[in-house]
């Protein structure tokens, strides 16, 4: 039976056959038509307070479920708005489809009210996007659009549907997997890694002394933890987890050094410059990771796994370049490197290595000043009391500055999805939006976020979102009057020579303006009082909390490589400064 | 005049031809891609193929700019894109279209014709002071028709930039190549 819908219950049909639980939005002009039928969609839709909210909130569910985010905004300036998440998203390959209106198709190109060439903008930060001209096209677009953004490195699609094609007929169809797969014929990810090649790092796993297994965002994406730690565990190699793998391998176990890179433990950074193979697993050899590329782990050999053919080479030549799903290849490896084991074959030796590490981690634990009776309170002396009393498998989220910082290195990652965080742009105002799409993705879990005075006031306003939606998340507010982590770089690299990183101290009230947003407001301002506050955060369940922690102004994140580096040149912490030639 | 030479011999020159769905913004993604990666572009000729979902686009993009091997890959990932065939100028049938108006006073006009026909060129229009001419061929011939009519003096020029094939084996063409469908990797 042929069944005539209009554009728009069209969309939202094909949002329900894809399973969309919730999305993120807010209405205006051109994307009007779409918001009517969802009066009787069984889809939740999250009314935003800006549509930065509903992009970060999208990234955020699609961070802890593994399933694509959706947020829905009208043209022009709410399309403009949606830029920095989707380049978020792009930049740490989160799933996310966007929906944005645009004005109907006889008025593009005409400069018409709220027009923006949307698909122009997002070209470059979405992994894919399409106009869409006829109301008949709308569920196969949506397939589609789900499709890419899902499937090999996952990524951010956009749909930009004119208003006209959201109110004109179609003939109701679903299309079949065939269909779309027909439909894309330029798009046939490679997830099953090459059988030589896997064989080729078996070998070289096998025969290496000093191995790291370098464990990217990717692992995560692939759903590989579980392969990932049998893998360790089988050959005996100590892990790294970069920023976007935290949670990947946990922090409790024997084999894990922590986060590599310009903030990562010094055993971590230490242990990659050291190797003599590098196993990247899902990870991109970013430069905040790598310091200075010359002098990257110059004596290692490299064996690159990931999805997309292009992070192959991009930085640095691999030895065995492997194309896949790294779950998928990981389990291949296994079995590759259990036939050679069965064959009679021997793994090198990895003891003195593995103790030569296990040094490293003794002489360079993280470390930091207390504070003096009566000081500031210190941020990492905040995390460890929110780590310490956060409920088992709590979801941590964080802005972008020194306090992500701190968050990732003073917490303990023991599952994966725990994480969220914005690596690759980096965006301020990240941590709020993600926290309430992060709850609503797994309400059963804590969500706290991790900010900074400064990231809070870019996007706090998502807290009238979450007290009206009854999402009860958490912000931490690490409070150091500052753009604390532009304010070291300036105290290190500029003579400290201040510039435009003040905050001021006194302004806003954070918790009058949480009160005001319907959240509890909580301020600690003394370490005695902490415990007590986070105890009574975690005992508030019907609403958000929001703890205004006065931290310190001055303090530094340590270890630090600085920009441009070599990860040799590794600034550690005063304390320890006396043990370097330790790390040589 | 070497120096002129815009792909000729250089090795910083290679060829590919890019086979990518017939769909608007298609060229506007490639040509995005090149710019915000910082690639260049020496010469872009795009037109539909026999077959009316798919267009063809033939770069000739500059390495000097970055490494092929990472344009080819990054150029892969957009969705359109269906296939990407590396022409090595040594097995590859090139082909490239020039205008040239050139002056010619009466006395040179029968050279400038002479000249044209020895290139096996055409003689498009003439006029009191000036002739436009055209030829097509590969690109150095082209480039050696130019260095031929500069005494001349060059009016204006236009080329279309490199449209090319691979070199027809002896054995049976393969269908294989003229299926757009099961991208490599
Ligand atoms: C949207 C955006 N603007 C600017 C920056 C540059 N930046 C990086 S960290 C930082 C300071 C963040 O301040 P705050 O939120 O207070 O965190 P802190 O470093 O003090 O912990 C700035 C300005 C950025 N990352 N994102
Ligand atoms: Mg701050």
């Amino acid at each position: 039976m042929k069944e005539t819908l209009t554009g728009a219950q069209a969309l939202i049909r094909a949002l329900e056959h894809e399973n969309v639980e919730v999305m993120f939005g807010l209405p205006g002009g051109c994307i009007l038509p779409a918001y009517d039928p969802l009066i009787e969609s069984k889809i939740r839709h999250i009314l935003v307070r800006h549509e930065q909210g509903a992009g970060h909130m999208a990234e955020g569910y699609a961070h802890v479920t593994g399933r694509p985010g959706v947020a829905m905004v009208t043209s022009g300036p709410a399309a403009t708005n949606l830029v920095t998440p989707l380049c978020d998203a792009y930049m740490d390959s989160i799933p996310m489809v966007g929906i944005t209106g645009q004005v109907p198709t006889a008025a593009i190109g005409t400069d018409a009210f709220q027009e923006c060439d949307t698909v122009g903008i997002t070209r470059s930060i979405t992994k894919h996007n399409e106009l869409v001209m006829s109301a008949q096209d709308l569920p196969m677009v949506v397939r589609q659009a789900f499709h890419i953004a899902t499937t090999g490195r996952p990524g951010p699609t956009l749909i930009d549907i004119p208003k006209d094609v959201l109110q004109n007929e179609m003939t109701w169809y679903w299309p079949s997997d065939d269909e779309v797969l027909d439909s894309l014929p330029g798009y046939r990810p490679n997830v099953k890694g090459h059988t030589k090649m896997i064989k080729e790092a078996a070998r070289l796993i096998l025969a290496a002394r000093q191995p790291i297994l370098y464990v990217g965002g990717g692992v995560l994406k692939a759903r590989a933890a579980a392969a990932l730690r049998e893998l360790a565990e089988l050959t005996q190699i100590p892990v790294v987890t970069t920023l976007m793998a935290r949670g990947a391998f946990p922090d409790s176990h024997p084999l894990c050094l922590g986060m590599p890179g310009m903030h990562g433990t010094a055993t971590a950074v230490t242990a990659m410059q050291k190797s003599d193979l590098l196993i990247a697993l899902g990870s991109r050899f970013d430069d905040r990771v790598t310091g200075k590329v010359s002098a990257f782990a110059p004596d290692a050999k490299i064996i690159h796994v990931d999805i997309d053919p292009a992070e192959q080479g991009k930085v640095r030549r691999p030895d065995v370049p492997i194309v896949g799903d790294c779950r998928l290849v990981i389990e291949e490896m296994l079995k590759a490197i259990k036939e050679m084991l069965q064959s009679g074959e021997k793994q090198a030796d990895v003891g003195p290595w593995r103790s030569r590490v296990s040094g490293w981690r003794e002489q360079f634990p993280l470390a930091y000043d207390q504070s003096e009776p009566g000081a500031a309170l210190k941020p990492q002396f905040c995390l460890e009391k929110l780590r310490d009393g956060a409920p088992e498998g709590t979801i941590v989220v964080s802005g972008v500055g020194q306090h992500q910082m701190w968050t990732s290195q003073y917490w303990n990652f023991e599952e994966p999805y725990t994480w969220v965080n914005s690596g690759g742009l980096g965006t301020m105002g990240f941590a709020v939006p993600a926290a309430i799409g992060a709850k609503v993705g797994r309400p059963d879990k804590t969500v706290w976020a991790v900010d900074g005075d400064g990231c809070f006031q870019m996007t706090a306003q998502e807290l009238v979102t979450a007290s009206l939606e009854r999402i009860p998340v958490k912000i931490g507010i690490l409070n150091n009057s500052y753009l604390g982590m532009v304010r070291q770089w300036q105290e290190m690299f500029y003579d400290e020579r201040y510039s435009e990183v003040n905050l001021s101290g006194t302004l806003p009230d954070f918790v009058k303006w949480a009160e005001s947003m319907g959240c509890v407001g909580i301020r600690v301002e003394d370490p005695q009082e902490a415990e007590s506050a986070i105890d009574k955060a975690n005992s508030i369940n019907d609403r958000p909390v929001v703890v205004d922690f006065r931290v310190a102004e001055d303090e530094k994140v340590f270890p630090m490589v600085p920009a441009g580096k070599s990860n040799d040149d590794i600034l550690l912490h005063h304390s320890q400064d006396s043990r370097r030639e330790f790390l040589k | 005049m070497s120096g002129n030479n815009p792909y000729g011999q250089d090795s910083q020159h290679h060829v590919l031809s890019v086979l990518v769905q017939n769909r608007p913004g298609v060229l506007a993604r490639v040509s995005a891609l090149f710019a915000r990666r910082g690639y260049n572009i020496f010469s872009l000729a795009v037109a539909p193929t026999e077959h009316a979902d798919y267009s063809r686009i033939t770069i000739v993009v500059d390495l000097a700019s970055a490494p092929l091997e990472q344009m080819t890959k990054q150029l892969f990932k957009l969705i359109d894109v269906v296939r990407i065939s590396e022409l090595d100028p040594r097995h590859s049938v090139e082909r490239e279209l020039i205008m040239v108006t050139v002056k010619a006073t009466a006395e040179q006009r029968g050279q400038i014709v002479e000249l044209t026909n020895i290139f096996e060129g055409k003689i498009l229009s003439v006029g009191v002071d000036a002739i436009t001419v055209s030829l097509d061929g590969s690109p150095s011939n082209i480039d050696d028709f130019m260095v031929a009519l500069n005494q001349y003096g060059i009016v204006e020029s236009q080329r279309t930039g490199l449209v090319a094939l691979p070199k027809l084996d002896r054995a049976a063409t393969a269908s294989a190549a003229k299926s757009p469908k099961g991208k490599a990797s």
